[in-house]
């Protein structure tokens, strides 16, 4: 202090510390600033760096998927005049729908890319030549013959679904290879390929059949429209089911049921379900509902039973809390009014805590759409080709079809995959999006 | 009938039932003019009418849907060639099986076989019989429930508390659904698991360090069916959560510090939902992620410094599986940092604490129960994260602690098990459950516990 | 009352005559506090009694706080002598708290919170760049309404400040400064037994005397003291305030106070202040005996508060 003789007498002073004035304390208190203010500045880095690197993160994995997945939606084409030969076709005139059927479009390809390069002779050099469209090119040629044949005998310019490794080439996701390391065409076939790309006979055009079709072991006839049905039918199942008991059973816990020991053991119980491995509810889907009951395996009926229970807690979780912001006075007013329970609950109190109650079960059943693990237990794994048209068909989802495509080794499947990522993901945020809109529009503050 | 066209009818019946039973409560009172007179609105009448017109009906529907197809099939193995039913379990199943495809039309009636044909033939004339008897059946009971609620209803009648009794009963159904869940669980994974170490003695599978369930010696021999010590699993997954955790909670703790008090509003609003994105990412965005992306990354990197790292290493799928819970562990840390009441901030300040001194010492410190619940809760998830580590960590079951190595988990193994084609009774598939219920009484430990920590925290500052 | 004089707010004001003892305007008792009213609507409220000490350790000139638009503290100035025990009285509301929390710069930790004007400490001012927020607080200790012990053990929460200033060379000197504090703080009979038990096992008398011996460690000059007893009962309110009055003679003390009572127990000057206006400044003595602005009056007889 400026001036000593102010300064009161320090009381019982017999340690050291209680002997320093306050100006000594205050010495030592500057001298520690320097390294706290340093320990500050790095303890702050340190949470600004963890923030920025979860930021990267989620940057980074946006930015492969989607570098790796945006080409799915463009595929190459080749041009080919096609030429419905009716000695190939229907050789005996019958115009009958099953001798189309049987029919070898694969001819009918081959002798159009024959067309294109008219040089080509040999048996192997034409099967090479024909390798650069897809095997799916003839199905789709035989879908326009059956829906129309009156083409049969005529020609017309199509553009024909090029194969796989011409499809990877064309975006650069493979190498042309060398004379030591051939890539997966042969030079002949790159010569081709090269004189397609000059002529603009070959060109990347929208994927419509990756919106449109189902699996497949070619990867460029391999559709998610399948899945996506597969998801449809499980999801709604699941919302039709989870909804309602959820709900209901948010009502009674929060509505009817007394606190007692009961009551808490269901509210412990939800609490734990929330946190079980979805892996186990797999199991369960496993033993009870396909060992049990006996239902059919991959179905998603099956799918739909196992999702409810699994987003069940969620939801009753979503909706207790719903329940809970409703005022109490509100419900006062109510019985106060003569209303029952039950009246005061349809009435008043429901409707006010819908809202609620509808963001809980979006954000729900977007958890649902992206579970895989409990719905690899119940079978719904498996390569499925067509598209399901009930609950009770095999069908598969689009996070297993991801699994699915991730294990195969073809390269294209990769870009499939990232492209099925890009389709689930543009659900989810859909759907995510309506939860925040509706959070948003209906939050209300009492 | 089938029973969906059953159900229709008894939909429709019941709209039947409600207008009736509406109707007759009018009558009691004189029409509209006498409403006053009834106890209970008439549309509580017609309610009551038709739900006991339905709920029995439906009942007994469901029961006999349920178990037609076990009675007739005993019926009809029962009138099978003796040598049939003199087939083992697992082969009388494939019969069974062949008879219900020739039922469904999956395979045509010329192509059977011709008992197969024969019972077929048996089994639908059951199933029509099956069908007659319970149309009349859930008719006559919808009839029935029809006419007794009609004979009692009278203006004295509580119609309205017995619908609401009804419907009370129902809710406390639907919150009972959450107990059978956990009840089923328990049941279906220790029924088949005490079935597998009714195979395989309990301590092999728990000490045992070796774990190769694929190499079938004689596949009707009992237990000699590979080695089912699942030491080297409980590791791979204790590896890979303990790298995912390493991970995690780093990263979680230290950006919901800095959110939570460091950060500006404004960029507080902007960064919590971007890194919030990460916990509604599937998991199988994360498993390809880890397989296609990181795991390459790293071995391409652990070449570049001499450093052979397998390409399913465990620090792969470890890495994403910490990435994957970073925002698990950052929301619940945000909420245990923001119960610490201000008063204990401003007790520090007071003193001349910095921010940095203040968080360390004082607020991480009073919520360390919090974070720690909330790290028991990550772990129980990483322990029960089945994509990431089946996509990216490999199948090879080594007991290893090198990250750089390939490793099995408790999970994968389940799937890879339980995934393709299996017999139900074989010590292969039974182990999975075995796995299962291990993952299941590990994680619902963890569970318990943690939830407990949290309430009491919470509790405490409330 | 030797020298009450009134210190004019304003250069403006300081042109008025200040030789009237009670007030500046020269109209009878009852004009004035009706002139006062209107001061006070209008927010130039000029504080009565002496506002300055002879050798401040504080010094206030024209603070004013504002809470976002919220002007919270207007215009007050005041000196905080060296030791003796000032207590801030008022209506609640009143923005007492608000100015005490100004001394060590405690609103900073508050969002939107701004302060303008000068307060100054031993010369310098403290919201100086060159002043250091850590140092003021370690010069300037803080006691809080509600006993806020850190959840650490009874010796962690007193040797929480001392570690972090890096007062104590080692454990020894460290033991040394937690026991005198704990003596001086009237504590260490009752938990010398029990150090490493947690400070929150306390009651609440024992939690508010461990909070003091916390300040009381890193060797202040002053502490202040926001409603320190007002969770407290009868018979720890008592403890707190003997040990108060003990304190007074190492430190310069500024309390905060609900309880006219109280004030008039422990300190030695008294302020009043009204909706963020001080109006009245004096020996506690004089004011409890003889408020001389109306509204001082009326709280300290009751008629509102």
């Amino acid at each position: 202090m400026s001036d000593p003789t102010t300064q009161p007498p320090l009381a019982s002073a017999s340690s050291a510390s209680a002997r320093r004035t306050p100006k000594e304390t205050q010495a030592q208190v500057a001298r520690s600033l320097r390294r706290r203010y340093w320990a500050e500045r790095r303890f702050r880095f340190y949470g600004l760096a963890a923030v920025l690197l979860g930021i990267a993160f989620v940057v980074f994995l946006f930015g492969t998927i989607f570098l790796k997945g945006a080409s799915t939606f463009r595929q190459s084409y080749i041009k080919v005049e096609v030429f419905y030969d009716p000695a190939v076709i229907d050789p005996a005139s019958t115009r009958n729908p099953d001798d189309i059927r049987g029919a070898d479009f694969q001819a009918v390809v081959r002798a159009g890319m024959r067309q294109l390069f008219p040089q080509v002779e040999g048996r192997k050099d034409v099967r090479d030549l024909a390798r650069l469209i897809s095997s799916g090119a003839a199905y789709d040629l035989r879908a326009r013959v059956l829906d129309d044949p009156r083409l049969i005998g005529q020609r017309e310019t199509q553009w024909l679904l090029a194969s796989d490794d011409v499809d990877m080439l064309m975006k650069g996701r493979i190498a042309r290879g060398t004379a030591e390391e051939p890539g997966p065409l042969n030079p002949n076939q790159l010569a081709w390929f090269d004189q397609l790309r000059q002529s603009d006979a070959l060109e990347l055009r929208f994927n419509e059949t990756f919106f449109t079709h189902g699996d497949s072991r070619e990867p460029e006839q391999a559709g998610v429209w399948g899945a996506v049905m597969g998801s449809l039918f499980t999801l709604a199942l699941t919302l039709l089911l989870s909804f309602p008991i959820g709900v209901a059973a948010a009502i009674y816990l929060e509505e009817f049921a007394h606190k007692n020991r009961w009551t808490d053991l269901i509210e412990v119980n939800i609490n734990n379900l929330a946190a079980v491995p979805s892996i186990v509810f797999g199991l369960l889907g496993l033993a009870v509902f396909i060992g049990f009951f006996g239902l059919p395996r991959s179905a998603p009926l099956v799918g739909a039973l196992v999702l409810t229970l699994l987003t069940l807690p969620t939801i009753i979780i979503a909706s207790r809390a719903a329940l809970k912001g409703v005022p109490p006075s509100i419900r006062e007013a109510a019985l106060g009014m003569g209303a029952s329970r039950i009246q005061m609950v349809t009435h008043h109190v429901l409707p006010l805590a819908m809202p609620g109650m509808l963001t809980g079960t979006i954000i729900g059943m977007a958890r649902a759409l992206g579970e895989t693990a409990p719905l690899l237990m119940i079978g719904m794994v498996a390569f499925i080709v067509d598209v399901p048209k009930s609950f009770t068909d095999p069908a598969t989802v689009l996070p297993v079809q991801v699994f699915l495509w991730s294990d195969s080794p073809e390269r294209a499947f990769v870009e499939r995959t990232s492209g099925a990522i890009i389709v689930l993901l543009g659900f989810l945020v859909i759907m995510n999006a309506t939860a925040v809109v509706l959070r948003n529009k209906f939050e209300r503050r009492w | 009938m089938t029973p969906a066209a059953l159900l229709v009818v008894l939909v429709g019946l019941s709209l039947v039932a409600y207008v009736l039973g509406k109707s007759r409560a009018l009558a009691t009172v004189g029409g509209n003019r006498g409403i006053r007179n009834l106890h209970s609105l008439p549309s509580y009448y017609g309610a009551l009418t038709a739900l006991w017109c339905a709920i029995p009906a439906l009942v007994v529907l469901g029961a006999w849907v349920a178990f037609q197809d076990t009675i007739i099939i005993k019926l009809v193995t029962s009138h099978m060639p003796a040598s049939v039913q003199a087939l083992p379990a697992s082969q009388l199943g494939l019969v069974i099986n062949d008879v219900h495809n020739v039922v469904a039309g999956n395979v045509s009636f010329e192509n059977a076989r011709p008992e197969i044909r024969a019972a077929a033939q048996e089994y639908l004339e059951l199933r029509s019989i099956s069908r007659y008897a319970l149309t009349a059946l859930v008719l006559a009971i919808g009839i029935v429930g029809i006419v007794l609620v009609r004979t009692r209803i009278s203006p004295q009648f509580r119609a309205r508390n017995a619908v609401e009794r009804m419907v009370e009963w129902a809710l406390i159904g639907c919150s009972l659904i959450a107990v059978l869940t956990t009840v089923g669980i328990i049941l279906s994974v220790a029924f088949e698991a005490a079935r597998f170490f009714g195979k395989v003695p309990w301590y092999h599978f728990i000490f045992g360090l070796e774990w190769s369930p694929q190499t079938a010696i004689r596949a009707d021999q009992v237990g000699s069916s590979g080695s089912f010590g699942a030491v080297p699993l409980f590791a791979g997954t204790a590896l890979i959560s303990g790298i995912a955790m390493l991970i995690a909670v780093p990263i979680g703790l230290f950006s919901a510090i800095y959110l939570a008090e460091y950060a500006h509003r404004r960029f507080r609003a902007w960064t919590k939902p971007f890194l919030e994105v990460l916990a509604g990412i599937p998991t199988v965005v994360y498993g390809f992620f880890a397989a296609l992306t990181v795991g390459p990354m790293l071995r391409g990197w652990g070449e570049s410094i001499g450093l052979p790292v397998a390409s399913e290493s465990a620090l792969a799928a470890g890495l994403v599986m910490g990435i994957m819970i970073v925002p698990f562990v950052s929301s619940l840390a945000d909420d245990m940092i923001t119960a610490v009441p201000q008063s204990l901030r401003d007790g520090a300040y007071a003193l001349g604490a910095t921010k940095s001194e203040t968080i360390k010492q004082v607020v991480v410190r009073a919520a360390l129960p919090g974070i720690v619940g909330g790290v028991l809760l990550a772990i129980s998830r990483a322990i029960g994260e089945t994509m990431i580590v089946v996509m990216a960590a490999g199948l090879a079951a080594n007991l290893t602690a090198n990250p750089f190595e390939a490793v099995t988990t408790v999970t994968v193994q389940i799937v890879t098990l339980l995934v393709g084609d299996q017999e139900f009774d074989s010590p292969k598939t039974l182990a999975a459950f075995a796995l299962g219920l291990v993952l299941f009484l590990v994680t619902l430990g963890l569970n318990i516990l943690a939830l407990h920590i949290v309430k009491k925290y919470r509790e405490q500052y409330e | 009352m030797d020298s009450s004089t009134v210190e004019p707010k304003r250069e403006a004001a300081a042109a008025l005559s200040p030789d009237a003892g009670v007030n500046v305007k020269p109209s009878g008792r009852r004009a004035a506090a009706v002139e006062e009213d209107s001061l006070v609507l209008r927010g130039e409220v000029q504080t009565v009694g002496t506002v300055t000490v002879s050798d401040p350790l504080f010094h206030c000139e024209d603070v004013n706080v504002y809470y976002g638009e919220k002007h919270a503290i207007k215009h007050v100035s005041i000196d905080i002598g060296r030791g003796q025990v000032l207590a801030m009285i008022g209506p609640s509301g009143c923005g007492k708290s608000t100015f005490l929390r100004c001394l060590n710069r405690m609103n900073d930790t508050i969002a939107g919170a701004r302060v303008t004007g000068a307060i100054v400490l031993d010369g310098q001012d403290i919201h100086d760049k060159k002043q250091d927020v850590v140092q003021l607080r370690a010069r300037v200790g803080m006691v809080f309404q509600k006993p806020n012990p850190f959840p650490k053990s009874i010796y962690d929460n007193v040797a929480y400040g001392p570690r972090i200033h890096g007062l104590a060379a080692d454990r020894v000197e460290l033991d040394e400064i937690v026991h005198t504090s704990l003596r001086r703080a009237g504590l260490w009979e009752e938990v010398k037994d029990r150090l490493s038990h947690p400070g929150t096992s306390l009651s609440g008398g024992q939690q508010q005397r461990l909070c003091i011996a916390r300040t009381i460690a890193v060797n202040p000059e002053v502490i202040l003291m926001d409603e320190p007893c007002s969770a407290l009962d009868p018979i720890a309110t008592a403890k707190i305030e003997d040990l108060i009055d003990e304190l007074r003679a190492t430190y310069a003390i500024v309390i905060v106070t609900h309880s006219m009572q109280q004030a008039a127990r422990v300190s030695q000057r008294t302020a009043y202040f009204h909706l963020g206006d001080l109006i009245e400044v004096g020996e506690t003595d004089r004011i409890f005996t003889n408020p001389r602005h109306r509204l001082t009056e009326d709280y300290i007889t009751g008629r509102f508060g």
